[in-house]
């Protein structure tokens, strides 16, 4: 099966519709063009592809298994489940497969200073590591909430020999991480890097990101039609930012696969906590992209909250704003407590413990797996591991380890 | 009402260079703001640029973040920023110019904003996060009243500079140094450099020098290569920390203008 219609988004000037753009303080114009020129005149140079895929496969052990899971199948007793294991790359994440491609950016532009925010610490550990394999200094903004809820990652981030700096301001999470990342780049345009950590941000970073991460979705291709000579009826992925769902739902955009992206409800849509971007926000433009946005009636951003600190962000890819409106992809939401009984279920019958993130994913198929029929074949991609989220899982469940 | 571009180039002609003051408005406090912005007009401030707050803002450094974040807490939005704005009107020519970012522009309907601000007296607006790649797809016709500044900075190429200097009306506001606002001079020489560059490379506006300059001996070094001088964190500072007449921010307001 082919794409059934051409889809070439973003335009030349990064606009998917009417959203993404490049809505920046005049200083990120320059370095936004620079890296745009460096990663067109290198997406398809063979060299740099070469290199990428080399680093891929010997680093961060791709291609990462499509493992078919037989016991959660039964267990729904309704379509064939299977899922992709980004959990099982280098440093536990998909998060690595665009650090390595930006990093080699980053080299191929001469700078030796590399910023990056984080929210899970997954992005921030991805960029710490690919900043040790390739001795680059290395510095991650990460709110004071995150660096508490996610302390195993700080370490890990340390320990790989970046600095983290506590963002104090704002909701103290990853919004505010990524506005101290941008105010930093801003004033040390000369010799560094931004690593986004998803598709998120000015063009061309929620079109270059989508291209690094869409390694997910091309294997998934040819993996399932391996195993089952076509394509999947559905394909499911949580949404913070988007990246690890744009990254598995590019390759399938209009090929006729139901593409559905999963929010965090938080404590439920009816409360003020939750970041369910697409269900209920509407038009902003935030951290130089126009995208959905949540947002109070002035027009001021939301704080959120997610169980999950990687999905704990009041915007999303401006990509996924676009395939929901032109109805490309569905988009719902779970909440905390559906995330953390879908990863007490996916550890029980598959014996693969998500992160909190790629809980939310599995948690879906509650609502789903009813609908579909015997023949149907979904893919769930797990986007990481659930090492970093043992403390806070420990906590909701009420386990004693003492 | 004259124009800003109109007013700046008589105060030029009687050999003054402009100095233009940024108040985020409601700060400190929302009760007597609009006394404190007359105030600054008498102690010698020539134009006046009113924040209206955003909770994410990006071009900003601490003090402007923190401003900002104390006008929200004070429920300052845009209908509280544009009574300020008719009050303040009422008792002086000087131009005023609206700063603030995208969002909450567009929140409040572009159209509306900009229908609002020409009838409540202002004369221009800021908003740094619409480069000219995004201008016409936010500003529209409805701006035709209104001068829409633009801004440059180090990393603007001479080139791009003339593409801004064509849209931008009121003035082209030249960032010294790369940074958000307040941010320290590493290297005062670079900027003054730049300054010399943007000035021969602007044909059509007035340029005035903003983000870094925080004192008199800031503007005697910047004032010679440009029309005028923007201060904000400056003053926001010192009115984090001044007594309830705002006397030593009214002393440095004078003191700047002095020398200009």
């Amino acid at each position: 099966m082919q794409q059934l219609t051409e889809y070439e988004f973003p335009d030349i000037n990064g606009h998917f519709g009417k959203y993404g753009g490049k809505y920046v303080p005049e200083t990120l114009i320059t370095p936004l063009r620079e890296l745009e020129e460096i990663y067109l005149s290198l997406r398809n140079d063979e060299e740099f592809t070469n290199e990428l895929l080399k680093l891929n496969k010997e680093y961060s052990g791709r291609p990462t298994p499509l493992t078919f899971a037989d016991s959660l199948t039964d267990y729904y007793g309704k379509g064939k489940i299977y899922l992709k294991r980004e959990d099982l790359c280098h440093t536990g994440a998909h998060k690595i497969n665009n650090a390595l491609g930006q990093i080699l950016l980053a080299k191929k532009l001469g700078k030796k200073r590399i910023i990056a925010e984080t929210g899970a610490g997954q992005h921030g550990v991805a960029t710490a590591t690919v900043c040790a394999k390739f001795g680059m200094k290395c510095f991650i903004y990460m709110g004071e909430i995150d660096i508490a809820r996610q302390s195993l990652n700080v370490f890990r981030m340390k320990l790989l020999g970046a600095e983290v700096i506590p963002v104090k301001s704002g909701s103290r999470t990853l919004k505010d991480a990524t506005n101290e990342a941008i105010r930093d780049w801003v004033t040390n345009i000369s010799d560094t890097h931004y690593i986004i950590g998803s598709v998120v941000g000015p063009h061309p970073y929620p079109m270059m990101v989508r291209d690094f991460q869409s390694v997910i979705g091309k294997e998934t291709k040819q993996q399932i039609l391996e195993a089952e000579k076509r394509h999947p009826d559905y394909i499911v992925a949580c949404v913070g930012g988007g990246s690890n769902a744009i990254g598995i739902f590019y390759p399938f955009i209009n090929s006729g696969v139901k593409l559905i992206g999963v929010e965090a409800a938080g404590y439920g849509l009816d409360t003020d906590k939750h970041c369910a971007t697409l269900t209920l926000g509407r038009e902003g433009i935030f951290q130089g992209m126009k995208t959905y946005l949540l947002q109070n009636r002035d027009g001021q951003v939301s704080e959120v909250h997610s169980i999950s600190a990687g999905l704990d962000y009041p915007g999303v890819g401006p990509e996924h704003s676009f395939l929901k409106d032109e109805v490309k992809a569905d988009y719902y939401s779970v909440t905390d407590d559906e995330a953390i009984k879908a990863t007490q279920l996916l550890s029980r019958t598959e014996g693969i413990i998500p992160a909190l993130e790629s809980a939310h994913a599995i948690a879906y198929l509650e609502y789903l797996m009813p609908k579909t029929k015997k023949e149907d074949i979904l893919v769930v991609n797990v986007s990481g591991r659930g090492d970093k989220d043992l403390d806070t899982i420990k906590n909701k469940l009420g386990y004693s380890l003492e | 009402m004259k124009s800003i571009s109109k007013y700046i180039e008589e105060k030029n002609n009687i050999g003054e260079k402009v100095f233009s003051v940024f108040l985020t408005a409601g700060f400190p406090n929302k009760n007597n703001f609009t006394q404190l912005a007359l105030k600054v007009l008498d102690a010698g401030a020539d134009m006046l640029e009113i924040g209206f707050p955003f909770s994410d803002p990006l071009a900003d450094g601490t003090i402007i973040q923190y401003s900002s974040q104390t006008a929200l807490n004070n429920g300052i939005n845009l209908k509280t920023t544009f009574s300020y704005l008719k009050e303040i009107r009422r008792e002086t020519g000087k131009p005023i110019i609206l700063m603030g970012y995208a969002n909450p522009v567009l929140n409040y309907g572009v159209k509306r904003f900009a229908d609002d601000a020409i009838s409540y007296g202002a004369n221009g607006v800021i908003i740094p996060d619409i480069p000219i790649e995004e201008y016409d797809n936010f500003y529209n016709n409805s701006f035709n009243g209104l001068d829409t500044i633009l801004l440059i900075t180090p990393t603007t190429s001479n080139d791009r500079i003339k593409i801004i200097d064509d849209k931008s009306k009121g003035f082209i506001y030249c960032v010294s140094v790369s940074g958000t606002t307040g941010v320290q001079y590493q290297d005062k020489s670079r900027s003054i450099d730049f300054i010399k560059r943007a000035r021969n490379a602007v044909k059509k506006n007035k340029t005035l020098v903003g983000f870094g300059i925080s004192s008199a001996e800031d503007a005697i070094q910047f004032s010679p290569h440009c029309d005028g001088v923007i201060v904000g964190s400056a003053i926001i500072k010192s009115l984090m920390n001044d007594d309830s007449n705002f006397k030593n921010t009214m002393s440095l307001v004078s003191k700047i203008k002095n020398v200009l």
